[in-house]
């Protein structure tokens, strides 16, 4: 779970990288993680579904960015936004999450990523 | 205020609000709707992408029951989309606050979507426009069907707009609340002409881009005698079209008062004007207005209205039907002529035949297809023992394709006759005159006949290589071309030789223009569109069989069409000044 390229941290230390467009809530919990893409299609359609149907199971806002030179924030609950960021194998994208279960839900999210969305 | 002109196939005039239809295989337009309409617009995009959902999840289930979980999941992948808060936020946000038209969102923004899957460097993830594309189709067919169900229940009086129009949508019009209709493509005889003209519905065809430019809520002014579509008219135009409706009333008050005196020369030469219809309730109209039989029942509205090929029941049923509303009064059904004008045009393209005037239709077809053909004529005769019932064959060109028709009937014969079922034994066998090979021979097809029946917009197209519908080359359609004279007049002359009556069942039959040479020719039977019967029979009435035979002698004189149409406008005129 705690590979060398995933970091936990806390926005009361740090701010989230792409400043989210919805209103701020003061104290709200909030997490944020990067994890790289490493399945040869990227990701894809499917594994894309599988990642929004999880971040939908959350109350939390989900945010996902994807780093690089030309870096994009869109929201992790939305297909049709994750498909745009064209994730394909080797992206790194920053997973984060503000609200009561935002730790919660990045853990979760990382995880189906990292395990290939394999079934749990 | 703009003014199109197009072609006016069904006379009168109308004014009301537009509803504009779109057509899945064309562009989607740019309509907006008023902003008072944005919420109802709204509601109509909700329906469809529930209606578009439930769609997707009964194809998911199929195909993961089918092909299994993996293949099933890329429906879950379209699911998720249309499902998606943003996406749909978007097409909401296009109706809400661009007043676009629910089809127009969803096109606009699909099309945004998919430019930018298409600039995507990952071939993977290009290739997602076609599921962006899928979904915009499946979402644009129910925006699109809804709007065809909305025209059978309709709340408020419309003015049809489209692109174009299928016969069998065209039936299917509410009569009360469709006031009128323009497309943008077809010419005088395509059959929605000839279905508006039956239910006398204003219409105009072939206005080119009436589709693209009405917008839906627009006041459309219809003058389908003139062929003019009005959008938006001016205090002119209103005037003029309130003079033009009241002219419309006199002239129906007059014709009306035509309808229990009979088709009779003034020197008492009484010829026998039918009716044309596609649909048995259409009968109670045409007898409504004079007609003294059905010369034509066009069987092929069976088989358009329907998913699936009718049963012998249906066609029972339905000529049952039409024998009853008659009350003894002939009819004359035609055994299925389907044509390439009356295929749906989302029919397989590999399956199209690239001369379908001159391919595998009609009684080919029929010849082709023996049950299906069998069913048909067993229901034919199963219903004529209920009254005059009689059999017409269509688009024969050879003597042996009669035969061979002849033949299938014989043996229907002999099979009801063994289940012990009762039918006419002498029902009166004739065929369609439409095919030049076929009216030069009609001295020897008078031999096998019991009738002819002329059909003269396949005898124009024929003859004079034109295809109708094609509107470059409609103007080159013409009935009083002297070739096309040359073989009605002999079709004419044989039956009469033979004692083989003659009718002529095409649009020619109800054009005033061409009774007195018709009558003078010696044809004893017209079958027309109801609504024309009056008009044809006023002429009739005012004129002698010895005037009529000399303008047909005369007519018959002349090299060219424009000769001919001169001296029989002429003539007519004469006759009865406002005939046109």
């Amino acid at each position: 779970m705690n590979t060398p390229t995933t970091q936990l941290r806390d926005v009361q230390q740090h701010d989230s990288p792409t400043g989210p467009t919805h209103q701020r809530v003061s104290r709200m919990p909030s997490a944020c993680r990067d994890v790289i893409i490493t399945s040869e299609n990227g990701l894809h359609a499917r594994p894309a579904m599988s990642f929004v149907d999880a971040a939908n199971h959350f109350g939390s806002v989900v945010q996902v960015t994807r780093l690089g030179d030309t870096p994009e924030t869109v929201d992790g609950k939305s297909i049709m936004q994750m498909l745009t960021l064209a994730a394909v194998q080797g992206t790194t994208l920053r997973i984060c999450a503000e609200g009561d279960d935002a730790h919660h839900a990045v853990e979760r999210l990382v995880s189906l990523i990292e395990n290939g969305f394999a079934e749990d | 205020m703009e003014i199109l002109k197009g072609i006016g196939v069904s006379p009168g005039v109308a004014m009301s609000t537009a509803i504009v239809l779109d057509v899945e295989d064309l562009a989607v337009q740019p309509r907006q709707v008023p902003p008072e309409a944005a919420d109802a617009e709204l509601a109509r995009l909700d329906r469809a992408i529930a209606d578009a959902l439930r769609d997707i999840e009964r194809l998911r289930d199929e195909v993961t029951q089918r092909s299994g979980r993996e293949i099933g999941a890329i429906f879950d992948f379209h699911l998720g989309l249309l499902r998606d808060r943003s996406l749909v936020g978007q097409f909401r946000n296009e109706v809400a606050s661009g007043h676009y038209t629910a089809e127009y969102a969803v096109n606009l923004v699909m099309k945004r979507l998919s430019a930018t899957f298409l600039g995507m460097k990952d071939r993977y993830f290009a290739e997602r426009v076609k599921d962006i594309y899928d979904l915009e189709r499946r979402v644009l067919r129910h925006l699109i069907g809804q709007q065809r169900e909305d025209l059978n229940r309709l709340s408020r009086d419309v003015i049809v707009i489209a692109h174009d129009l299928l016969p069998s949508q065209t039936a299917q019009l509410d009569r009360n609340r469709v006031r009128g209709f323009a497309v943008d493509v077809g010419g005088r005889t395509s059959h929605t002409a000839i279905v508006a003209r039956a239910m006398s519905i204003p219409a105009v065809v072939g206005v080119g881009d009436v589709s693209k430019r009405v917008a839906p809520g627009d006041i459309i002014l219809i003058d389908g005698t003139r062929g003019l579509v009005v959008i938006n008219p001016n205090e002119d135009q209103l005037k003029d079209f309130d003079v033009q409706l009241e002219r419309q009333h006199r002239i129906e008050l007059e014709l009306a008062q035509l309808r229990d005196l009979p088709a009779q020369t003034r020197d008492g030469h009484v010829v026998s004007l039918q009716a044309n219809i596609e649909f048995p309730p259409e009968i109670d109209d045409a007898v409504e207005r004079g007609a003294a039989g059905i010369g034509l029942y066009r069987t092929e509205f069976l088989y358009l209205n329907s998913e699936q090929e009718p049963t012998e029941a249906d066609h029972y049923n339905a000529y049952v039907d039409a024998v009853r509303r008659l009350r003894g009064k002939p009819l004359v059904i035609r055994t299925l002529d389907l044509g390439a004008d009356k295929y749906d045009p989302k029919a397989d393209p590999a399956t199209l035949e690239r001369n379908p005037f001159l391919g595998d239709r009609s009684i080919r077809l029929c010849l082709h297809d023996i049950p299906m053909f069998k069913r048909q004529l067993r229901a034919i005769l199963r219903a004529s023992v209920a009254g005059d019932v009689r059999i017409m064959f269509p688009m024969i060109s050879t003597l042996l394709e009669l035969r061979q028709a002849r033949m299938v009937l014989s043996d229907v014969m002999e099979e009801l006759d063994d289940e012990g079922v009762k039918f006419n034994t002498d029902i009166p066998v004739g065929m369609m005159m439409e095919v030049p090979s076929a009216a030069l021979m009609a001295s020897v097809f008078a031999r096998e006949v019991n009738f002819f029946s002329i059909g003269t917009n396949d005898l124009i197209q024929y003859t004079l290589a034109v295809d109708r519908t094609n509107e470059r080359v409609a103007g080159l359609f013409n009935a009083a071309h002297p070739s096309v004279l040359l073989l009605i007049r002999d079709i004419i002359r044989a039956g009469a030789r033979t004692q083989v009556p003659v009718s002529v069942c095409g649009e020619m039959a109800g054009e005033p223009l061409y009774t007195l040479l018709l009558l003078g020719l010696g044809l004893t039977t017209f079958s027309m569109n109801a609504p024309d019967i009056p008009e044809i029979k006023k002429i009739i009435r005012s004129t002698t069989m010895p005037h009529a035979r000399e303008i047909a002698r005369r007519a018959m004189g002349f090299d060219s069409e424009r000769q001919v149409m001169h001296y029989l406008r002429e003539e007519t005129r004469k006759l009865v000044p406002d005939a046109f």
